[in-house]
């Protein structure tokens, strides 16, 4: 698998082609905004009734990545379920998935402003998890120290002799890294976007642009 | 129907002659439907409303009487004046008025409980309006419809929309008769078919064409570029002819080249003469500016798009011009009738061709416009992504029943050859998504009662889907506005692509102004004014018409004859230069040449199929080529051909051209083509599978949409024989894709191609390397690309000391 390797808060990580962020001292997977259920939702309100495969899809690759690295502990980073009644309205079937990636491993979900609670499916419930010299949440707070945070979805463009490139990417500025949406279904806000700008002031800011190859490139102020 | 006096002596006041066609339009009055072609300025929204005052005058009632629908909610505003002035002379109480998305809400909500006599709107407002469950109480005594402008229409899927409206109307109102105004067509009788309640009759009346028109090409004394469509050379001679003339129109094919061209027309504007520019990425309030100084007559000329094509009345315009190759001649023709509104004056107009193929392609028109040949393309059976969203709009407004809804349906012209199963898989989409898993059963967007009766599950539904009614697929566009302090001042709209393209400090033009872009905020491009840059040009995606398969039917014909004497000698002489070092065209045959250039070999095939057609052979033989081991790198298309470049020449192209294989490897390359997304884009929100606007996104304003990408990509891999995807297909390939076109050229030529080894680039082939839009052959180059650029940027930036 061609992951991107690079060191943050003197820890040793890879950011994947798909998105995941892979910390192999620990044997930790963490994935942020899967948003399962999220057609189910839009149906639910009177809205379109869009293709309903993107659960299967994001857990089959979910499965991927588990496979590959062989993780021992999995962090979901919140926003994992679209909201709480689409965990509720999840088909038998992707529940047996989710069994079946849980299963011999740890599996945490931090809650997401989404997913606010606990979703009866299995493994720990928590609002944050600290291991080692990092902390996993949903939202970055100001100022953390070796913070792994998701919510805003970013994605990045770059131009390329006249194409224009958009990929979903990982930001960090050596101190707060941001995650981006591991789940099928999920827009982005592009990086150069001032929410970014707010919570990213450690230092000069990488960006991991996420795709078969990912890539670090520094992100312009 | 006889004239009333009242109106009769308002006509003889004037000592105006009621016109003949208008005579036989009072005469019937009562036919189910009647349409008739008019040139502009013939009297011919007068004839559409005759039949509405005469029966008002003899018969003064309330309630809504006649509904007038066109494409341009200006030419609603428009007719709204021409028509008040008349009724208030006359003194008839007859209450006009308009209804369009500029309508405030509190006019339109009484609108809807106490409707005028004659009601203005265009098809979208019309959607909407059937869209309430109100509607039975408001259309009730609807006697007319006056569709004007609808050879305009016809052309689109907003004329589909307006005909399924119509078949819904016309069961509200049994007694409804239609009537539709046209500028000059090819074949009225295919327009007649659209809008008669199938299978009713449908006379056409034909008013006096009036005088021929005087058009000829403006002669300049710079020879035109090779290539290239922004004119430049002529700066000079259009100013002189704008210097001759009272108002002048001058057309171009995109927005983008109207923008070019008026910048350097005012660059060498000395005398400083009054020139606007009107076109659709305006803000409103800018091309309102523009539409009443020009009826003030404060205009010497206006530089246009499309925009202004349809028949309003802008004053005394006395001559157009045409830049650019029209393309197509009914176009052509139909923008000529801007010019000399008064009737039995000829109008005049001048092409000015922007390069030197379009040198012979504007001759070639010429000819045309003068044999009175006009050229269309025939569509096909009304297309199902509408069919869907009128399913949807019909459940907004209550329940219904299947079976009444089809037969409804199929009374539309476009729609009359529908399948029954055809049908039931549309309204399956609108209930359940029509998906292989069955997963929105709990959730169905419409329910079938215990009645039969279909209805929308969630009552909320009803405001979503009112609030995506349309057809016009305008890619994303963001507003851009002028930086201040407060809410600077609205300049127009910009593609999202480009905008995303855009770095702080990039200019470019917008309105004839030349613009600093310096950032987005809140989902509005902020710029300031800049006067001393080059202008890094506005791609606005406009619509790129191919040229139309008559138009190059007679281009290859033209090229047959031994001389030129109708071109200037330029041109004559480069025709004459590739017929010695190579040979030109045939109609029949397929010429193709193949020449080393640059360390590259090249291809250069003359199919005259049409950009999209030339486009998707390019896409279709590299890929064919790919698969043979010839390593194709690229290619170009234009309208009249297609250039390859690539590491080995072509020796043997009849395998290459052979349309079975052709075909084959149309299906394994649609999938994954981006002429597919767009146009799944394009019809998924039509059909209402993508949400434009929600009632959240509107509160919070921020983008929570992700790709349509995503969801096609999602139904090719889960669910390929979906509806929708079939849906996009069809649409590709009578659109983007024009495959029908390739196949009309592999028919023509049969085996009788022409492949010429030459050692070098032929005069023909020549202005191909100037075109823009070179595609590359896609593969891994992104990620190789990518992977250079990150390194470069990591090594410039240091940073790449910094991480592992």
């Amino acid at each position: 698998m061609n992951s991107h390797h690079f060191v943050f808060c003197d820890t040793s990580l890879h950011a994947l082609p798909s998105g995941a962020l892979w910390w192999p001292d620990a044997g930790l997977l963490c994935v942020s905004d899967l948003h399962l259920g999220k057609s189910e939702r839009i149906a639910r309100r009177g809205g379109a009734l869009i293709p309903p495969y993107e659960t299967t899809e994001t857990l089959d690759r979910l499965q991927a990545d588990l496979t590959a690295t062989g993780a021992q502990t999995v962090i979901c980073l919140g926003d994992s379920f679209d909201d709480l009644d689409a965990a509720q309205a999840l088909p038998d079937s992707n529940r047996m998935q989710i069994a079946r990636l849980q299963a011999g491993r740890d599996w945490i979900w931090i809650e997401g402003n989404h997913d606010p609670g606990p979703t009866g499916i299995g493994g720990s419930h928590r609002q944050n998890h600290s291991q080692g010299p990092l902390c996993f949440r949903h939202i970055a707070t100001a100022g953390a120290q070796g913070e792994i945070s998701g919510h805003y979805h970013p994605k990045t463009t770059l131009r390329l002799r006249g194409r224009t490139v958009i990929r979903p990417a990982l930001l960090h500025d050596g101190r707060q890294m941001i995650l981006p949406a591991y789940g099928l279904y999920t827009g982005g806000l592009r990086s150069s976007d001032p929410a970014f700008a707010r919570i990213l002031t450690g230092g000069p800011v990488t960006a991991i642009l996420i795709g078969p190859t990912p890539c670090a490139i520094p992100l312009p102020h | 129907m006889d004239l009333p006096p009242i109106i009769d002596s308002w006509f003889s006041k004037r000592g105006w002659q009621v016109h003949p066609h208008q005579r036989a339009m009072l005469a019937r009055a009562d036919d189910p439907a009647t349409l008739l072609i008019a040139p502009t300025g013939g009297g011919k929204t007068m004839a559409g409303f005759l039949p509405t005052l005469a029966d008002l005058a003899s018969d003064p009632r309330d309630g809504l009487h006649t509904l007038y629908v066109s494409p341009l909610k200006a030419l609603a505003a428009d007719i709204k004046r021409n028509l008040r002035g008349p009724v208030s002379d006359m003194g008839l109480p007859i209450r006009i008025e308009d209804r369009t998305g500029d309508t405030s809400a509190t006019q339109k909500k009484r609108q809807r409980a106490d409707p005028p006599h004659i009601l203005l709107t265009t098809p979208e407002s019309l959607a909407l309006l059937i869209s309430y469950e109100d509607a039975p109480r408001m259309f009730a005594g609807l006697q007319r419809i006056v569709i004007d402008e609808i050879h305009a229409l016809a052309e689109s899927k907003r004329g589909d929309q307006l005909m399924l409206a119509l078949g819904r109307l016309q069961r509200l109102c049994p007694g409804l008769r239609r009537v539709g105004l046209s500028a000059t067509v090819d074949d009225p009788q295919a327009i007649a078919h659209l809008m008669a309640r199938h299978p009713d009759p449908c006379a056409i009346l034909e008013a006096d064409p009036g005088p021929a028109p005087d058009i000829a090409m403006l002669h300049t004394d710079a020879a035109p570029p090779w290539s290239g469509g922004g004119a430049a050379h002529a700066i000079p001679a259009v100013l002189d002819q704008i210097r001759a003339h009272r108002t002048t129109l001058i057309f171009h094919n995109t927005r983008a080249q109207a923008e070019i061209f008026f910048h350097n027309l005012w660059l060498a504007n000395d005398d400083g003469l009054p020139i606007g520019i009107h076109h659709g990425s305006l803000d409103r309030q800018q091309r309102e500016r523009v539409e009443a100084a020009m009826v003030r007559g404060d205009l010497r000329a206006i530089v246009c798009t499309g925009s202004l094509d349809l028949g309003i009345d802008w004053g005394d315009v006395d001559l157009v011009i045409q830049i650019g190759a029209p393309k197509n001649v009914k176009r052509l023709v139909q923008r000529i009738g801007r010019a000399n509104h008064r009737y039995n004056a000829p109008s005049k107009a001048l092409l000015v061709p922007a390069n030197r193929f379009e040198v012979v392609e504007c001759v070639a028109a010429l000819q045309a416009v003068r044999d009175g040949t006009l050229d269309g393309d025939r569509r096909g059976p009304g297309p199902r992504d509408v069919l869907c969203q009128h399913i949807l709009i019909t459940a907004a407004a209550g329940p219904f029943d299947a079976d009444a809804l089809y037969a409804e349906i199929t009374s539309v012209g476009a729609y009359a050859t529908l399948s029954r199963a055809a049908f039931d898989d549309c309204l399956a989409f609108c209930a359940t998504g029509g998906y292989a898993l069955r997963a929105y059963d709990q959730w169905q967007r419409l329910k079938q009662q215990p009645d039969g009766q279909w209805a929308l599950r969630d009552p909320r539904a009803a405001q979503r889907i009112r609030m995506n009614i349309g057809t016009i697929q305008d890619t994303d566009t963001l507003k851009v506005r002028l930086k201040r302090t407060r809410g600077g001042k609205p300049l127009g709209e910009i593609e999202e692509a480009f905008a995303a393209s855009l770095s702080p400090g990039d200019t470019f033009l917008i309105g004839g102004q030349i613009v600093r872009y310096e950032g987005l905020r809140d989902m509005v491009v902020e710029v300031t004014r800049r006067a001393d840059r080059k202008p890094k040009v506005a791609t606005f995606m406009g619509t790129k018409f191919a040229t139309s398969t008559q138009l190059c039917d007679r281009i290859l014909g033209m090229l047959r004859a031994d001389d030129w004497p109708d071109l200037p000698a330029h041109t004559r002489d480069w025709l004459h230069l590739q017929r010695r070092v190579s040979r030109l065209p045939r109609q029949g045959r397929l010429l193709i040449e193949s020449f080393p250039h640059d360390g590259n070999e090249h291809a250069c095939i003359y199919g005259f199929a049409g950009r999209n057609a030339q486009q998707t052979l390019g896409l279709l033989l590299t890929k064919r080529m790919e698969d043979l081991g010839l390593h194709p790198l690229g290619f170009v298309a234009t309208d009249y051909a297609t250039l390859i470049w690539g590491l080995d020449p072509i020796t043997d192209p009849a395998p290459l051209f052979d349309i079975t294989a052709l075909r084959d490897g149309l299906d394994g390359w649609l999938a994954g083509n981006a002429v597919m997304k767009r146009t799944f884009r394009a019809s998924a929100t039509i059909a209402g599978l993508i949400e434009r606007n929600t009632p959240s996104a509107r509160k919070s304003g921020r983008q929570a949409t992700f790709s349509s990408d995503i969801l096609y990509d999602t139904l090719v891999k889960y669910d390929p024989d979906h509806l929708m995807l079939d849906i996009t297909r069809e649409e590709a390939l009578r659109g983007l894709v024009d495959f029908g076109r390739i196949e009309e050229m592999a028919e023509r030529i049969g085996s009788r191609i022409d492949l010429i080894r030459l050692d070098r680039v032929t005069p023909l082939a020549a202005p191909l390397f100037l075109e823009v839009g070179r595609v590359p052959i896609k593969g891994s180059a992104e990620d190789r690309l990518l992977a250079q650029e990150t390194t470069r940027l990591m090594q410039s930036s240091g940073l790449d000391g910094l991480s592992g």
